[in-house]
């Protein structure tokens, strides 16, 4: 059950027939929508926080990114059932969310930030790179549109590796230990999701597996070249995909939407 | 006296100085005073609306206010570009926002306790430093003045943006309405006492008018967003809380009541709602924010060594 | 000793205009200084190209030098074509 189909609404159903259904595609537009909702609002924690000025515009430039790419998805789910992109955002329950835990996890210090974008923006770079070939027009053209913007977060992501991990002693450790509190989180990028599987075989999603190689060639090679070393981590058990989400999900949900649920029907 | 009579004819001829012109010392202070000043405010600024990014009720409201609180640190960042132009360090400024040395806009020492508050500080907080700002752009000192023209032209975003988030609410529930209405009264006299002490009182203006660092006086610029705000409060529906204020015919101006100085002095002093919390976080980001500039430096210097060595 | 250096930035608005100087900031490098840049100085698409300097590295003509510097052009007006008086016939020249 995809918590975007309802199905006592027309239209949404789910079938098992080779047809590009409807429900699949805004099940997938909903997951990479609510990935990029979720890693854009622990960003917009760092406001006012982040370790110099020139920092505050960047982490902010990424957040903007990355909202616009879930506003996308989000509206294009919402297509499939008349939702738009806030009663999505705003007014789903938790269980409801599909986002991977990776984007979830708390900012914890810069180099657990540092740590946390790297591994996702090597992850959605691949990802949206592949997409731009997408059987589905309105994915590619986000597609098209965002691999430029994740291709300069992952750059960014890069170059503060490098400077951490090859910085002082201090900031090595810092890095290496936040690269340890995001690493077990990465195996559920690449995990399958059931409910999206069949879009693959119809050219419309991408095999979340075969983004790996790639991934790892990208990550490995940054980690070599700021002398830090590959985690050698037992995977986080994952689930965002079918709705089971880490506790701290709850309190950056509740934060997120508490104003726009206690105005019920207001416009903003 | 060359340089000094070089210097006054600059300003006569309402050209502008540039940063390796000779200059008084006082003026030099005078500015990097006001600029210091200035740039602290709107990267203090960042954090009362800030404070509603992560909970602001739509998404199209929360990138609005993301690019816009965004703008605000780069405003700070142009204008220690401006001040750093006269000699004084960034780095250095910043400690005396830290250590209280130097003061930033007291309008900032408020809490935003609703969300309201947001399109209220676009509209009125703005609006005030638009006009406070807008003469600014003609100021006698190049780089400040080229700071002036690029963030009075993103500013006009700002006061835009507040607006129409106030339009919404307007026309929205009676909840909306009320919390409008709420944050109207507690942001309308501070803004107004964003212009400064009275003409009379303001010990720095008539050397800043002289040297046309200041183009009009502070009572002016407070007259003038009055006349301004008066009718955008009846657009909005809201009443502007001062039983004194009235259009006075004669004057073709509004009057408007007495300004609470004492409370102003109290929070200059440092003894606002928030004048703790602000410089507490933002010290705390500085301090939390030391091992990472560290790392990018002692990474610079092991580059640098290898391209030397290479 | 954390405090990084200060780097000039020249933003080129649109092909076939020249780089012009907007403003300074501050970064630990030449790599991080151009993406600070970017960042800062072209979020409404100010810019098509950005060169970054150490704020160091520039020298300058000095205030003091204005008059050995810049006044001998002043009285070369036979540089301007306007110095010259031709017959109507060929004026456009």
């Amino acid at each position: 059950m995809i918590g975007s189909s309802r199905a006592d609404e027309p239209g949404t159903s789910e079938e098992g027939s080779a047809t590009l259904s409807t429900s699949p595609v805004a099940a997938y537009a909903l997951a990479l929508g609510d990935d990029a909702l979720i890693l854009g609002q622990r960003l917009i924690e760092w406001v006012t926080h982040a370790p110099e000025l020139e920092e505050e515009v960047a982490l902010a430039n990424i957040s903007l990114d990355l909202l616009g790419q879930a506003r996308t998805l989000l509206t294009y789910a919402g297509s499939f059932d008349g939702r738009d992109e806030d009663a999505l955002a705003y007014r789903r329950a938790p269980e409801q969310f599909r986002c991977v835990h990776l984007v979830e996890r708390p900012n914890g210090d810069f180099g657990a930030t540092v740590a946390r974008q790297l591994l996702f923006s090597a992850y959605q770079f691949e990802l949206y790179d592949a997409l731009t070939a997408s059987a589905d027009p309105t994915l590619a053209g986000l597609a098209g549109k965002a691999v430029k913007e994740v291709a300069y977060h992952r750059d960014h992501a890069s170059l503060w590796t490098l400077r951490l991990g090859d910085g002082t002693k201090v900031s090595r450790g810092r890095m290496q230990d936040g690269l340890a509190a995001m690493w077990p989180y990465a195996d559920e990028l690449f995990a399958p999701d059931p409910a999206t599987a069949g879009l693959v075989g119809l050219g419309a999603a991408v095999d979340p597996a075969a983004l790996r190689p790639a991934w790892t060639r990208y990550v490995e090679s940054v980690l070599a070249e700021a002398t830090l070393t590959v985690p050698q981590m037992t995977p986080a058990p994952g689930g965002g995909r079918s709705g089971i989400h880490t506790p701290e999900f709850g309190a950056l949900l509740e934060e997120m939407t508490s104003l726009h649920l206690e105005h019920p029907g207001a416009q903003w | 006296m060359e340089q000094q009579e070089q210097f006054d004819a600059v300003l006569a001829a309402d050209e502008r100085i540039e940063p390796r012109d000779w200059m008084p010392e006082k003026y030099r202070a005078t500015l990097i005073r006001q600029i210091a000043q200035h740039a602290h405010s709107e990267i203090i600024g960042m954090q009362p609306e800030g404070a509603w990014l992560t909970k602001a009720p739509s998404l199209r409201r929360k990138a609005i206010l993301l690019a816009k609180v965004q703008d605000e640190a780069g405003h700070g960042m142009y204008l220690y570009s401006a001040a750093e132009t006269l000699g004084v360090d960034r780095s250095d400024l910043l400690d005396r926002l830290h250590t209280g040395a130097q003061k930033y806009s007291t309008i900032f020492n408020y809490p935003t306790l609703e969300w309201a508050d947001v399109g209220v500080i676009g509209w009125l907080v703005d609006g005030a430093a638009i006009v406070n700002q807008v003469p600014l752009c003609r100021c006698s000192y190049g780089p400040y003045a080229r700071a002036m023209i690029r963030i009075c032209k993103e500013e006009s975003f700002h006061q835009r943006q507040g607006f129409e988030m106030l339009l919404a609410l307007r026309d929205g529930t009676d909840g909306q309405r009320a919390m409008l209405q709420d944050a109207v009264n507690r942001w309308w006299w501070p803004s107004l006492m964003m212009f400064g002490p009275p003409d009379g009182a303001s010990a720095n203006s008539s050397a800043s008018m002289a040297w046309k660092i200041k183009r009009h006086s502070n009572d002016d610029l407070r007259q003038r967003f009055v006349d301004m705000t008066v009718p955008q409060a009846d657009v909005l529906g809201v009443r502007l809380p001062d039983n004194d204020l009235r259009w006075n015919a004669e004057r073709n101006s509004h009057d408007f009541g007495e300004i609470d100085w004492e409370e102003f002095a109290r929070v200059v002093k440092g003894d606002g709602p928030c004048n703790t919390e602000r410089i507490e976080r933002r010290t705390a980001a500085h301090t939390e924010g030391e091992w990472v500039r560290e790392a990018a430096t002692a990474y610079a210097r092991k580059q640098a060594a290898k391209v030397g060595a290479a | 000793m954390s405090e990084w250096p200060l780097w000039e930035v020249f933003v080129r608005p649109r092909r076939g205009l020249g780089h012009a100087h907007v403003g300074s900031l501050h970064a630990p490098d030449a790599e991080m200084a151009l993406r600070n840049a970017r960042d800062l100085y072209t979020r409404r698409q100010e810019g098509v190209s950005i060169w970054v300097v150490p704020a160091g590295s520039i020298t300058a003509s000095s205030p003091e030098e204005k008059d050995s510097f810049f006044d001998p052009a002043g009285d070369k007006v036979y540089r301007h074509p306007t110095f010259y008086t031709l017959p109507p016939e060929v004026d456009h020249l």
